[in-house]
């Protein structure tokens, strides 16, 4: 006889994490593991494991510190956390889902419209040509994000050790795909 | 003059390969007094032994020195066999040429030399031996067992069940300790008082199990198999053998508003009293510190209601004086109180209780029939904390040891409120999770995960009132000590489980050890955890450190074992490896001049006073006489001795002056 634990209040950004992603909060126990192995964690302002906790006890306050950090965008999902976790916790979703809540809210870190530019072109990218097309990316990503000298001078030398392809390399049922992203976009 | 055999093993390679033993076996023929020397490769083997009591028969042996491993090895084997050859095994001697030679010196002629210095020395002692003979003290085959909790229930039935008396010497009106007040226990929930109760009762219907509620030790005599126990049977004011338990008394009694010490002060009682409705013996006491009766010399009104005329006024306490063989300790903790916490409020604030006040409060026998409702005014608490380690591992509050159970109760009685207040919510703070037992990790996991009770790491640092909310102040620190604040209705904390009140001085009356926070000591921490240093005296339970009830169970069980193996045997043998006083013919009878340093020095009481008296019963001279059934032969009153009338038999003076005159 458990008090509410089948049906997550949704009051509560905790509860609406479970309802939107499945994930516990209360089932991390802080051990840290996901933050000692985290690829970007010394990036992070805050790492995977104080975001867990700052949610758990479920103040607001501590809600809003986690949808204002930065951190919350550097999270790669390489699924790196949530293979260690012994508490079979699937952070990557979390974060993912705190993005979206923090976009809603129109708290999210001034860092993460960069992040989200690269995204939304990276989507794009895969959009139309059905694979990833490097140079439409970053065309895409610097006009998006007006970066557009940044990093300018890579660009020879990748393209002489041929990791700039000119042209994209398209799939062959490309209405399929943007079938795919009719139904899913703004569905989320 | 001895005739001495000596009989040197080679142990295998284990001395053979270090030590010359042919040359030592040689070397030693030579030693006057000694006829006979051999070596052999097994000495411990059976055609070793066979060895060794053909040649006592055929050199007619007097005494033997056996040159091989530890005394603590073989030493009771080769005894044996000299003992079957026909000699006092006390005559036999170890001179242990393995672990004192070969094991800790290269091969060398200096090494043989020095295995052949070890028999010498022995060889002198065993000229200076007398035979011994093993002392046999009586059993009396009853048990007492101090202490009405689980653990002492728990004693009393495993002994009574193995076919002994026991007599169950509780100080409390009932028998059922604190675990009779609990409301669910972990990690099953199941109700205490369920599983409690029956196990009360089966006590007090045991053939072999004499009950004495009410009733306290006072003195405590004699040794091993041969206590002789003073009990104080505490008066209820009533005749036990008259009163049914109808109760009408305590429905009559006018005095109605006396804090209830089974509810721990969250309820009232009344002046006669049970202390709760399953009580065992259900029979009341009258509480004489707070019956009018005895305040205004007038009322009586339980005694005019009483239908068999059963209650006693002038009834005094009687001092019963019971012979016992064994006794086990099992007096239990107290909880410390909520006064000893200046931070959280001295205990003036109602709604600060203590883990066993929220036991009382969740209990469906307690005060609010197990319906949550704070203690100053009643009301549901929405919101509760929970503060683990209160008083435990601190140094400030005088204990820095864990007690070991309020991890679980804490997570217990947070899992209770989130069942019974759904909507509530469940703060803990702790320092650590010490859930180590069988499903109980997964219990505490089962509060946070399924019960969504928040845990926050850290001390309370502070509790205030303010708006009718108590406002604690902790800080998590796994979020970096980042400041935690929140506004509860009702606190619990986890007190300190601490030794019982009056447990120095009862181990005082007992003679047994205790530590710096009062609890019992056992002889071993590891080897012998239900002993005492005082042979006859065992622990069960909390009173020995924290515990929690299976713990307190299988201590319990483990105790009763122990008393059982005791009394087995209609008589102890033991060794007769205990100091004597020297005794002579008058006029000086002894050269202990009575000055009973060694009776101090004795860590083992077993030294006493012995009159020497004239014909006419005149005391001539007091001097030492030591129990040889408490002695345990450590030697510390020879050391103390001043005239050097304390002989410890086989290690005499004499003998140690030998063994080190010949070298």
């Amino acid at each position: 006889m458990s008090s509410g634990s089948h049906h997550p209040n949704l009051e509560t950004l905790a509860g609406r994490i479970e309802a939107g992603t499945g994930v516990k909060l209360a089932h991390c126990y802080q051990c840290g593991k996901c933050a000692a192995g985290c690829p970007v964690g010394d990036e992070m302002d805050l790492p995977p494991c104080q975001v867990f906790r700052l949610l758990q006890l479920g103040f607001p306050e501590l809600d809003e510190k986690v949808l204002r950090s930065e951190g919350i965008w550097l999270c790669l999902a390489c699924e790196t956390c949530s293979s260690r976790c012994p508490q079979e916790v699937e952070i990557p979703k979390v974060m993912d889902f705190i993005r979206g809540e923090a976009l809603k809210r129109g708290i999210a870190h001034p860092k993460s419209k960069d992040i989200l530019s690269f995204h939304r072109a990276f989507l794009d990218s895969i959009e139309y040509t059905g694979r990833l097309y490097e140079v439409g990316l970053v065309a895409d990503y610097k006009m998006r994000s007006r970066h557009l000298l940044k990093d300018v001078m890579l660009a020879p030398k990748m393209y002489l050790k041929g990791k700039l392809g000119l042209f994209p390399h398209l799939i062959k049922n490309r209405s399929g795909m943007k079938t795919l992203f009719k139904r899913t976009v703004g569905k989320g | 003059m001895s005739r001495i055999g000596v009989f040197t093993c080679h142990c295998g390679e284990n001395i053979g390969a270090t030590v010359d033993c042919a040359k030592v076996s040689e070397m030693c023929q030579h030693i006057p007094g000694v006829v006979h020397s051999v070596d052999y490769k097994y000495m411990c083997s059976d055609p070793g032994q066979r060895m060794m009591q053909e040649a006592i028969k055929e050199h007619s042996l007097d005494g033997v020195v056996v040159a091989a491993c530890s005394p603590r090895m073989h030493e009771p084997t080769f005894r044996r066999a000299v003992s079957n050859a026909g000699v006092n095994p006390y005559m036999c001697e170890m001179a242990n040429l393995r672990e004192h030679c070969s094991w800790v010196h290269e091969k060398s002629e200096a090494t043989t030399q020095k295995a052949a210095d070890l028999i010498r020395v022995l060889v002198e002692k065993v000229k200076h031996n007398t035979p011994l003979f093993p002392i046999k003290v009586p059993v009396t085959k009853t048990a007492m067992v101090v202490g009405g909790g689980v653990a002492g229930i728990q004693v009393a039935l495993d002994i009574a069940n193995g076919g002994h008396k026991v007599i169950l010497v509780e100080k409390s009106p009932s028998i059922g300790g604190h675990m009779s007040q609990l409301s669910e226990t972990f990690p099953t929930l199941d109700c205490s008082q369920c599983i409690l109760t029956p196990r009360m009762v089966e006590a007090a219907q045991h053939p072999n199990i004499t009950l004495m509620t009410y009733s306290e030790v006072e003195k405590v005599d004699g040794f091993i198999g041969n206590f002789k126990v003073t009990v104080r049977k505490k008066a209820r004011k009533l005749d036990e053998k008259l009163c049914t338990g109808c109760g009408l008394c305590i429905q009559k009694c006018p005095n109605k508003k006396i804090s209830d010490e089974f509810n721990e002060g969250l309820g009232t009682r009344t002046a006669i009293y049970v202390p709760f409705p399953q009580a065992v013996p259900n029979k009341p006491v009258i509480d004489t510190l707070n019956c009018t009766f005895y305040k205004t010399g007038k009322c009586k009104v339980c005694e005019k209601v009483c239908p068999t005329n059963a209650i006693r006024f002038e009834q005094e306490d009687e001092l019963v004086t019971l012979d016992i063989g064994a006794i086990v300790l099992a007096t239990g903790f107290k909880l410390m109180k909520t006064e000893a916490f200046p931070e959280y409020g001295y205990g003036k604030h109602k709604d600060i209780i203590d883990g066993m006040q929220f036991e009382r409060l969740a209990s469906a026998s307690g005060p609010t029939a197990g319906v949550m409702k704070r203690p100053s005014d009643g009301k549901e608490p929405e919101t509760v904390v929970f503060i683990a380690c209160s008083g435990s591992r601190d140094r400030s509050k005088g204990v820095p040891y864990c007690s070991k159970v309020c991890c679980m109760y804490t997570a217990k009685h947070a899992m209770l409120y989130k069942h019974k207040v759904h909507s509530g919510k469940a703060y803990v703070f702790y320092m650590d999770i010490r859930a180590s037992g069988k499903d109980y990790d997964e219990f505490v996991r089962r509060a946070i995960e399924e019960d969504d009770v928040k845990y926050i790491r850290g001390r309370v640092s502070k509790i205030y009132e303010e708006d009718g909310k108590l406002i604690v102040k902790g800080a998590d620190t796994l979020m970096g000590g980042e400041q935690v604040e929140i506004k509860a209705d009702m606190v619990v904390l986890a007190t300190a489980v601490q030794s019982n009140d009056r447990s120095e001085e009862l181990a005082q009356t007992l003679h047994v050890s205790y530590d710096t926070y009062g609890f019992f000591a056992e002889a071993h921490p590891k080897l012998r955890p239900v002993e005492t240093n005082t042979g006859g005296i065992f622990l069960a339970g909390a009173c020995q450190a924290p515990r929690d009830i299976p713990e307190s169970v299988a201590q319990a069980s483990a105790a009763a074992a122990k008393v059982l193996g005791l009394f087995s045997q209609d008589q102890l043998t033991r060794e007769p490896i205990v100091a004597v006083v020297n005794r002579q013919a008058g006029p000086t009878f002894s050269y202990c001049v009575g000055c009973f340093l060694c009776q101090t020095a004795c860590p083992y009481q077993a030294i006493e006073q012995e009159h020497i008296t004239a014909r006419n019963g005149d005391v001539i001279k007091t001097i030492a006489r030591i129990n040889p059934g408490l002695c345990q032969g450590c030697g510390t009153c020879v050391a103390t001795c001043r005239t050097k009338a304390i002989d410890l038999q086989g290690f005499s003076n004499e003998q140690l002056y030998a063994e080190i005159m010949t070298l």
